[in-house]
């Protein structure tokens, strides 16, 4: 009788525990969904005023330059742009031939040797690689090129493209390992060669996780700060050349970070920058809307292949 | 270790396609898979290689076509001829021997491909580009498969729509399409159900006239169905080899006297 009794008290005390637990679980989930929330409720009741004090015509302008009223946003989004798409077009092929090395090539001690290398490289702090960018590419950039200034979009773009680099390869490597090995054997059995196999058959079978791969890369280039205001140079010009890839740019991360500490609150100047920030939420927003839908089709399309 | 056998008449014409000469293999892990292993694989005929699970069966086959080249072998010795070619030797064209000695797997891995493409990828691999070459070949290869009658109306849909059974003959056609002189075949009828499975059995029977078939059974009853001459394996050792008739009636090892009884297993 005192045994049963002693193991009901341990059964709810159990499912107190169990209660206090689900509580705590649903505590942290609703605060990081508020959280979100809010911060976009911020961007929206900082940067809306923009719209209602500063003239379209003004935003629309090719000048930023805040003293005279003048905030054209169009130079700081093609900023932005141009050194992330730089960055990308370097740093995908790049990261995914890299990765392909490490998860098809190398023998297996030195992969595991490897991708925490290229891990590390992930964890070093933004403002490191501008500082190594500042001594180190941007006088090379100046020399080999031979032009007035090393701080242009070309030096950002280097040094984004190196900073992505580490995301995209660790993982497409994890992609393609988890890629079937039946697969390859599959295509080795058919007389395909090592890079047949790769580029026929396990390529294809991790399109979806490479594509997430890519568009965090991109995520990470087009939201990176202190690197690119460190060796852009921060002119705010309209690219309008080829040759504007080799002179100073400025982003719109840039323009936040070095405007927002000197700004008086409450000003236009202020709600501007805070109107950049939601330019820059909703551009990022886009791309992930847009990997995803590619992804979720691609599911779609497998599901139907399965059924 | 295996016997010395009365030899048969016919046993004497049967002509040697792979010679096996002392083969041990041992994985990395520590893992002995086979302990010198001597046998002969017949060309023209049903060769089964049976026993209980771990018996070393399909590290055999991988070492026939050197897939055992993308696990983690460490050891492996002894002597691997086809037709009198030592196929382990350093600089072997292990893509032209994968294209002579094809392989069926126990778990079918259709290309992410349309069924046309799964038979046609290996030929154009191979340099044909010829569209009526590839359409007879696809056509020729899914008859020999049993599958034409169930997939010729559709040929360019995706090779993922296809039930498990018809996978698997798909990926047997996909390996006749490169006309090997030798197919492995490891468990290729372990997922399949009973009808399938019969059509696969049936479909060995007439491919046996033109080609040397290895396969390694999912079951001593389908062993003793298929084959012309048999292996039996345990723990990495040849027990004991012959023609079906002696092992299956008349088997000379104790072992495998009580494996094809079912004393254990």
């Amino acid at each position: 009788m005192e045994l049963l009794h002693h193991r009901l008290e341990a059964r709810k005390s159990a499912s107190f525990f169990e209660f206090c637990i689900e509580r705590l679980i649903q505590f942290t989930g609703v605060s990081a969904i508020a959280l979100v929330i809010m911060i976009f409720f911020f961007l929206i009741r900082e940067g809306a005023p923009t719209f209602f004090t500063v003239p379209l015509s003004s935003l629309l302008a090719t000048r930023w330059y805040p003293i005279e009223e003048y905030f054209g946003l169009v130079p700081l989004v093609l900023g932005s742009l141009l050194v992330t798409v730089g960055a990308a077009v370097v740093a995908l092929p790049l990261g995914l031939t890299t990765a392909i090395f490490i998860a098809e090539i190398v023998p297996r001690w030195a992969r595991e040797f490897l991708k925490p290398l290229v891990e590390v490289l992930a964890g070093i702090p933004s403002v490191v690689i501008g500082f190594m960018g500042m001594l180190l590419i941007v006088p090379l950039v100046r020399q080999i090129l031979n032009i007035p200034t090393g701080l242009t979009a070309f030096t950002g773009v280097i040094l984004l493209a190196w900073m992505t680099l580490p995301t995209v390869v660790s993982v497409v490597e994890d992609v393609l390992d988890a890629v079937p090995r039946t697969y390859r054997e599959a295509g080795l059995a058919l007389g395909m060669t090592r890079w047949q196999t790769i580029w026929r058959i396990v390529l294809p079978a991790g399109r979806s996780g490479i594509l997430t791969a890519l568009m965090l890369g991109i995520g990470r280039a087009i939201g990176e700060t202190m690197t690119v205001m460190m060796v852009t140079g921060n002119a705010a010009r309209i690219p309008r050349s080829p040759a504007d890839f080799f002179m100073p740019v400025r982003t719109m991360t840039a323009t936040i970070a070095a405007e927002m500490g000197e700004v008086a609150q409450g000003s236009s100047h202020y709600h501007v920058l805070f109107a950049v920030g939601l330019t820059l939420f909703i551009i990022t927003f886009l791309v992930n809307v847009a990997a995803a839908m590619v992804v979720f089709r691609q599911v779609k399309r497998s599901e139907r292949m399965l059924s | 270790m295996s016997r010395a056998l009365p030899i048969e008449p016919w046993v004497r014409d049967m002509e040697t396609k792979i010679r096996i000469e002392n083969l041990s293999v041992r994985y990395s892990d520590g893992t002995e898979s086979l302990r010198a292993i001597t046998m002969d694989i017949y060309a023209q005929q049903i060769n089964v290689l049976f026993g209980p699970a771990g018996g070393g069966k399909s590290t055999l086959l991988r070492t026939l076509n050197r897939l055992n080249d993308l696990a983690d072998v460490v050891v492996q010795s002894g002597h691997v001829t086809l037709d009198g070619e030592d196929i382990m030797a350093p600089g072997y064209d292990v893509i032209r021997l994968r294209r002579r000695v094809g392989i069926v797997f126990a778990r079918p891995v259709p290309l992410p491909m349309t069924i046309y493409q799964n038979i046609t990828y290996g030929l154009e691999l191979a340099g044909v580009r010829e569209r009526p070459l590839l359409d007879a070949a696809v056509e020729r290869c899914l008859k020999q498969a049993a599958l034409w009658d169930e997939v010729g109306m559709r040929l360019h849909e995706p090779a993922h729509a296809l039930s498990g059974g018809q996978q698997q003959r798909l990926c047997l056609a996909r390996t006749l399409a490169l006309q090997p002189e030798v197919i492995l075949l490891d468990e290729p009828t372990s997922g399949l159900d009973p009808i399938s499975t019969g059509k696969v059995e049936q479909t060995l029977q007439e491919l046996k006239a033109s080609y040397t078939i290895v396969i390694v059974p999912h079951s001593v009853q389908q062993a003793a169905r298929v084959a012309d001459w048999a292996t039996f394996f345990l723990q990495g050792e040849l027990v004991e080899s012959g023609p079906r008739d002696q092992i299956f009636t008349n088997p000379q090892d104790r072992r495998t006297d009580e494996y094809i009884t079912g004393r254990f297993g």
